[in-house]
């Protein structure tokens, strides 16, 4: 009997041993690093969580204040390296692996421990396919979670930022790992139950709220006519030919300047109803104009942003609520349907080779993925149609030998071909090459395959590399689109006029947009102060947004 | 300052305008003022740019070439005056300027 019991008497020690500490569920937040101490032990696998939002940042606090000596030698699973706390856990030799999704604000210091070997990288996940380890191989011993509330029963309340909470919780809890859980505030009655008090082991109150940064905010402000054509290509290019219903829009200004065309030039086109109906997507305060013209239909959030709270408590036809009215986020289910139920998927990145292999890795500096390499991918297993995805499979089914019909998911990257400071996008190798030797990595971290893109848009034109009848004219398609960069430089003229010719390569003129009608006046708001009003006063952007 | 000078032969749609000159965008960094005019060789387009940022004549002579088979602009004179500006702002004002000359003409 006894023998099938590690799991469950591992957990049973590690409790014993924090009620020396802490004899009730709720622990005061002096005793953090003691109960800590007492739970944790040598070589675990630890949660602490923390994605591109919202961080459990006073648990992160405390475990890198714990002793080297009585807690060492931890294996760290987590949505993101992105605080100088997580840093400190390998600094100090209390943590030394890794298995992460996204570093981005830290990705120079990871380069720096990854050169220095104070740090061993397991491997770079996208969200789902960690979360997906949590059940496999990477089940954690301890979490170390947060939530808006909890009630002395140690039920959490995870408000509109849920999105990774629920997947960990349950991983650890049903596997007798110990779930410690640092709350804003400790209330008598919950506006309703996230996770059930009894898969929660401890409740600390943190002297201050968890941190959470509003990253999906773009400046309408920022936009720039670029931007403004290149959305117009993909409007009129993409979105309207395939009928694309179902998307998801990739963080950063390009995307951000498609949702702003939506309620002027997508409406002038006609196309309303007929594209952009449903979303998986956090809530991007640049949506706003196009879900008050009436453009969207539903949108299914990650995580929330910060300042749209009460925007979307009164736009519950729109978004997943409660029934507090407050919106029910999840990370691990949004990535579901952006895997699975998706016309397409459209996001920028720093580089993309001449295969169309896109990665935001570069040298000096461990980016990580986040969500986008689940979304940027075709989805192998689905099984249900959709005009969009047969329409992309037909073109597929041109040149690839298909016995079968089959979809297929849109893939597009967009990007300038030169970035702000001159660097080229387009490039012979990706910087990813040379980090995976850095890392001692076998693959390289490729954001995107080239296999999985569909079309590349930049400020030149759309390339469909799914018209492309084989690798040489794909190679074309690329360096056809890649502008006057070195790689872009190398391309055939007489190949890429014949791609033009046959419509693999179409420029704006192709698409009868005129390049003047590029214009910040196309834009349904200029400004964060318009958002506001188009939202009738109920977004409130955070202050550093505030120019007015 | 660079100062670039090509003279191309043109191919593609011809320019016809009853307007002698335009100018569209601003010298502010990273971006470019283009001034178009008539006037010299009928049969070629004179291009002059004057550029902060050296050591890219290869980019320049290219685009212009690629411009200047879409648009026949012989018997016209291009003039760039330009502060950094990224390759897509390049082309984008050239648009805007042909687009602009194109609607005077009607």
């Amino acid at each position: 009997m006894e023998q099938w019991q590690h799991l469950r008497e591992g957990k049973r020690r590690r409790l014993e041993r924090a009620r020396q500490i802490a004899p009730s569920k709720i622990v005061r937040h002096e005793q953090t690093v003691d109960l800590l101490q007492a739970v944790i032990e040598k070589g675990d696998r630890v949660c602490i969580e923390g994605d591109n939002q919202k961080q459990a940042d006073f648990l992160a606090a405390a475990l890198a204040r714990c002793d080297a000596g009585a807690v060492s030698d931890l294996h760290m699973i987590m949505s993101s390296i992105s605080l100088p706390e997580h840093i400190a856990l390998f600094e100090k030799g209390i943590a030394r692996t890794v298995d992460f999704c996204y570093s981005a604000r830290e990705g120079a210091r990871l380069a720096s421990l990854v050169a220095n070997r104070k740090i061993s990288i397991g491997a770079i996940h996208t969200y789902p396919e960690l979360y997906a380890r949590y059940f496999m191989d990477l089940t954690p011993h301890v979490s170390l979670i947060c939530a808006d509330a909890a009630d002395g029963a140690g039920n959490l309340y995870t408000g509109f930022n849920t999105e990774d909470t629920a997947v960990i919780a349950e991983a650890t809890a049903f596997r007798n790992g110990v779930l410690i859980a640092q709350v804003n505030e400790i209330v008598d009655a919950l506006p309703r139950t996230d996770i059930p008090g009894d898969w929660v082991d401890f409740v600390v109150k943190s002297p201050s709220p968890y941190s959470i940064t509003p990253l999906f905010t773009r400046d309408p402000a920022d936009l720039n006519e670029i931007k403004i054509l290149m959305a117009m290509m993909v409007i009129k290019g993409i979105y309207a030919p395939y009928g694309v219903r179902y998307l998801n829009h990739g963080i950063g200004y390009n995307t951000a300047a498609i949702e702003l065309l939506l309620p002027t030039y997508g409406e002038a086109l006609g196309l309303k109803g007929s594209i952009c109906t449903h979303w998986m997507l956090n809530p991007h305060p640049t949506l706003i104009p196009a879900i008050e013209s009436g453009f969207v239909q539903a949108v299914y959030c990650p995580g929330s942003e910060v300042g749209m709270e009460e925007y979307i408590r009164a736009r519950p036809d729109i978004f997943f609520t409660g029934h507090d009215g407050s919106m029910r986020s999840n990370r691990c289910l949004a990535h579901l349907a952006g895997h699975y139920a998706l016309d397409l998927f459209i996001g920028s990145t720093l580089q993309i080779d001449t295969r169309g292999n896109s990665s935001t890795a570069t040298v000096g500096r461990i980016a990580g993925f986040g969500g986008a390499p689940n979304l940027g991918c075709d989805a192998r297993g689905r099984r249900h149609g959709s005009p969009a995805w047969l329409k992309a499979g037909q073109e597929q089914a041109r040149y690839a030998k298909r016995s079968l019909p089959r979809g297929r998911k849109l893939v597009v990257q967009i990007v300038e071909t030169f970035q702000e400071r001159g660097t080229p996008t387009f490039v012979e190798e990706l910087d990813a090459v040379k980090l995976m030797r850095d890392m001692g990595q076998e693959i390289p971290p490729v954001m995107v395959y080239g296999d999985d893109v569909t079309h590349i848009v930049t400020e030149e034109g759309i390339a469909n590399l799914l018209l492309c009848r084989n690798e040489e004219e794909r190679i074309q398609a690329v360096r056809g689109v890649a502008g006057y960069t070195p790689a872009g430089l190398r391309r055939s003229a007489a190949a890429v006029g014949n791609l033009i010719a046959r419509g693999v390569i179409t420029r704006p003129q192709d698409l009868g947009i005129r390049w003047s009608d590029a214009s910040t006046d196309l834009l349904a708001a200029r400004s964060v102060r318009e958002l506001v009003e188009w939202s009738k006063g109920l977004y409130r952007p955070p202050r550093q947004f505030i120019r007015w | 300052m660079e100062k670039l000078d090509f003279t191309f032969r043109c191919s593609g749609e011809r320019v016809e305008s009853a307007a002698v000159s335009v100018l569209v965008g601003v010298v502010s960094s990273g971006n470019l003022e283009v001034f178009i005019e008539k006037g010299g060789d009928p049969s070629c387009c004179r291009v002059e740019v004057a550029t902060s940022h050296g050591g890219f004549e290869r980019a320049w002579r290219t685009l212009f070439a690629d411009f200047l088979f879409q648009y026949d602009l012989s018997g016209y004179a291009i003039w760039i005056n330009d502060a950094g500006a990224v390759p897509a702002v390049v082309k984008l004002r050239l648009h805007q300027a042909v687009e602009e000359l194109m609607e005077k003409g009607r």
